[in-house]
């Protein structure tokens, strides 16, 4: 049987997921990426080939994520797309009739209209990052409680807290002062949850259409309490899909599957025994000095981007 | 001799050259926008000024280190602060120190006594009425080529077989209009970028159609918008901008001279939707929108600097408007930032989007046939 292997490459996690050719999930790994998306990618190799009993015959790879192109070059990927797409797809394959997807990542939130089986609006998070994963770990965190049990904090409350949602920072006093007043630590974290449920909706979801059926993914989506929060606010059930997630690198894996490539460019697991590097230098081209990175495979460099007049990018 | 220098837009800096050398200055030719302007930019500017302001500081702060004693900039009516910009970045200038003159080109309609005066200080040698009129030729000339140039490298970025070919002609064809020195050149050029073009490996399908409106400034210079034309040509889109140099030179310096409509039609369009100028061209984004969509275009994009109130007035009325007209629309907010992957991951979304929407239209056309068949 033919299998499709997909990558997400985010900025908090990497994900790896190998889907068989009905899109079921066989495996799926999620890690940390921790500011080394090479490291990271190379890791969640070999736990696939250390888990690979059935000898998975990879037919194609799809990667997407910030950090698609460092992916894709790293295992050889088929399809390079990006996230939006990829949760579109996955979200479909999950709930075919689906109308909204709210993404909400380490780093970023999305959300996405569908109509008919087709994406006809998306956004994603400008100026704020106050709704996303980092901001809920950080906050769990001083509160002394571990991230996955912070939504159940949540749902225990009965008098949430109202906290200032628009910016981080502000919530984050707010926060602290009524702490400091005495409230019960589940009505702030329920407080906190609804705040950023509003802020996403107002800032991220401003002027769209949110039609039922609502699929909430991403990391956060495992946040039982922010899953709440978003059904009271819209007055819809909210669907969080099993693999919520990694559902960026089953996207990415039903587009490599979609895509009806003849020979896969992917290089096998073995890669992950293969030393990669990059390093970097400043062009001294023009005033702009870009800082140009050269990824390398075994010493010979295989791709280098950075450069913004594409100087360099040409120039294998 | 006066050293006279100007703010970098686009390609405009070439026939600007040109004429200011010609009527006897000597041109500091301002450098492309890059990490040094943009950092000279928001160390002297206020915090909350737009980024073309910044922008167009730091090139001020970089040609006055090079010499410069005299800036030309062009200057505006109407509520958008950049009419009133100038104006603050004498100051600023003046008070780091520097000692310069800043003359001012307004619009010939409403101030054509101060225009002429300007144009006067900057006239600082013996020119016949004959020579006026050749200069004046010529000039226009380099900017009808330079806008053909660049629309023509709209149509064939999306269609070529070797990414970046078309790039590179288009920066060839740019360098040979710059090097032109009389007409008979600047019409052997025009010949030869037909050529060059023609000469570029294409492939045969219809592109996804994509507008852009917005800002001028960050619409006009590539430095200020990640280059995304270039980005969307290469994901194999046809680009159309709404404002090209000549157009806008036409519209604003002649036509406004004799009260001719314009940019008015435009206007028009933007009627049902815009009743009161805010600005800027904010309603022109509107009217542009409209006119887009009249032609059949997939999808819109709209460009403005961080905090522009024109444009974020245009913000809020361009999803109505491309929602009745059955048009994709994505708003790009620029500022100060250089990493492109941002607004490259939303823009191949927005392609994926248009292109998924052309094939269902299809598919629908097709059934509709059938069922019309049977």
């Amino acid at each position: 049987m033919a299998y499709y292997l997909g990558i997400d490459v985010g900025s908090v996690s990497t994900n790896l997921v190998i889907i068989d050719e009905e899109g079921v999930v066989e495996e799926a790994i999620y890690i940390r990426t921790q500011g080394q998306p090479i490291k990271a990618v190379q890791e969640g190799m070999k736990m696939l080939a250390f888990r690979n009993r059935k000898k998975w015959d990879i037919k194609g790879v799809g990667t997407t994520g910030s950090g698609r192109q460092l992916a894709a070059v790293i295992v050889g990927a088929d399809v390079v797309k990006n996230e939006i797409t990829a949760h579109a797809v996955a979200a479909q394959k999950e709930v075919p009739d689906v109308q909204t997807v709210l993404e909400i990542g380490g780093q970023d939130s999305k959300i996405i209209i569908l109509r008919d089986g087709v994406v006809t609006d998306f956004a994603m998070n400008t100026v704020c990052a106050a709704g996303t994963g980092s901001f809920l770990d950080q906050q769990a965190h001083r509160l002394g409680i571990p991230i996955e049990e912070f939504g159940n904090h949540a749902l225990r409350s009965k008098n949430p807290v109202r906290i200032a949602g628009r910016c981080a920072v502000f919530a984050e006093s707010d926060m602290i002062h009524k702490q400091q007043l005495g409230y019960k630590t589940e009505d702030i974290i329920r407080g906190l949850c609804q705040a950023l449920v509003r802020n996403y909706l107002n800032n991220v979801g401003k002027g769209k259409e949110i039609r039922p059926k609502v699929v909430f993914q991403g990391g956060v989506a495992a946040n039982s309490g922010m899953k709440a929060a978003f059904e009271e606010a819209l007055g819809l059930s909210v669907f969080v899909p099993r693999y919520h997630n990694v559902m960026g690198a089953i996207g990415a894996a039903l587009l490599a599957r979609d895509a009806e490539v003849e020979k896969t460019a992917f290089k096998g697991f073995g890669i992950s025994d293969i030393k990669f590097t990059a390093d970097s230098f400043e062009c001294q081209g023009c005033p702009n000095h870009c800082e140009v990175v050269n990824i390398k495979m075994e010493g010979k460099t295989i791709a280098r981007w950075g450069d913004r007049c594409n100087k360099w990018k040409t120039s294998l | 001799m006066r050293k006279v220098s100007f703010p970098y837009m686009g390609t405009s800096y070439i026939p600007f050259n040109k004429l200011l050398t010609a009527l006897g200055n000597e041109v500091v030719l301002p450098p492309r926008p890059n990490a040094e302007t943009i950092s000279l930019g928001c160390k002297f500017a206020p915090e909350f000024a737009c980024y073309p302001f910044k922008i167009v500081l730091g090139t001020y702060v970089q040609v006055l280190e090079a010499g410069a004693d005299t800036l030309v900039s062009t200057g505006g009516v109407g509520p958008c602060r950049a009419g009133l910009y100038t104006t603050l970045q004498e100051k600023i200038l003046k008070d780091l120190g520097y000692d310069f003159e800043m003359i001012t080109l307004e619009p010939p309609g409403r101030h054509l006594k101060d225009l002429i005066e300007s144009i006067k200080k900057l006239v600082n040698t013996r020119l016949s009425f004959r020579d006026y009129i050749n200069i004046g030729r010529f000039v226009w000339k380099q900017l009808t080529l330079l806008d053909k140039a660049e629309r023509l490298s709209h149509k064939v970025r999306p269609l070529e077989v070797k990414k970046g070919e078309t790039t590179r002609i288009y920066k060839k064809c740019v360098d040979l209009v710059a090097d032109a020195q009389n007409m008979t050149e600047l019409s052997e050029v025009e010949r030869e970028i037909e050529l060059l073009y023609e000469g570029i490996d294409k492939k045969d399908f219809d592109p996804v159609k994509i507008g852009i409106v917005g800002e001028i400034y960050v619409l006009l210079e590539p430095s200020a918008n990640l280059e995304i034309e270039e980005t969307l040509g290469e994901l194999g889109v046809y680009v159309e901008r709404s404002m090209f140099l000549a157009g806008y030179t036409v519209s604003n310096a002649v036509m406004d001279l004799f009260h001719m409509a314009g940019e008015r039609d435009i206007k028009k369009l933007a009627l049902p939707y815009f009743k009161e100028m805010c600005g800027g061209h904010g309603r022109e984004s509107v009217g542009n929108a409209v006119h887009f969509a009249k032609r059949g275009f997939d999808g819109l994009i709209q460009l403005s600097p961080f905090t522009c109130i024109p444009e974020i007035v245009a913000k809020s009325i361009l999803p109505r408007v491309c929602e009745e007209r059955g048009m994709g629309f994505l708003a790009i907010t620029l500022d100060e930032q250089t990493g492109k992957e941002g607004v490259r991951t939303r823009l191949e979304a927005f392609v994926d989007l248009l292109a998924a929407k052309r094939k269902k239209a299809k598919l629908m056309q097709k059934s509709q046939l059938a069922k019309e068949m049977s």
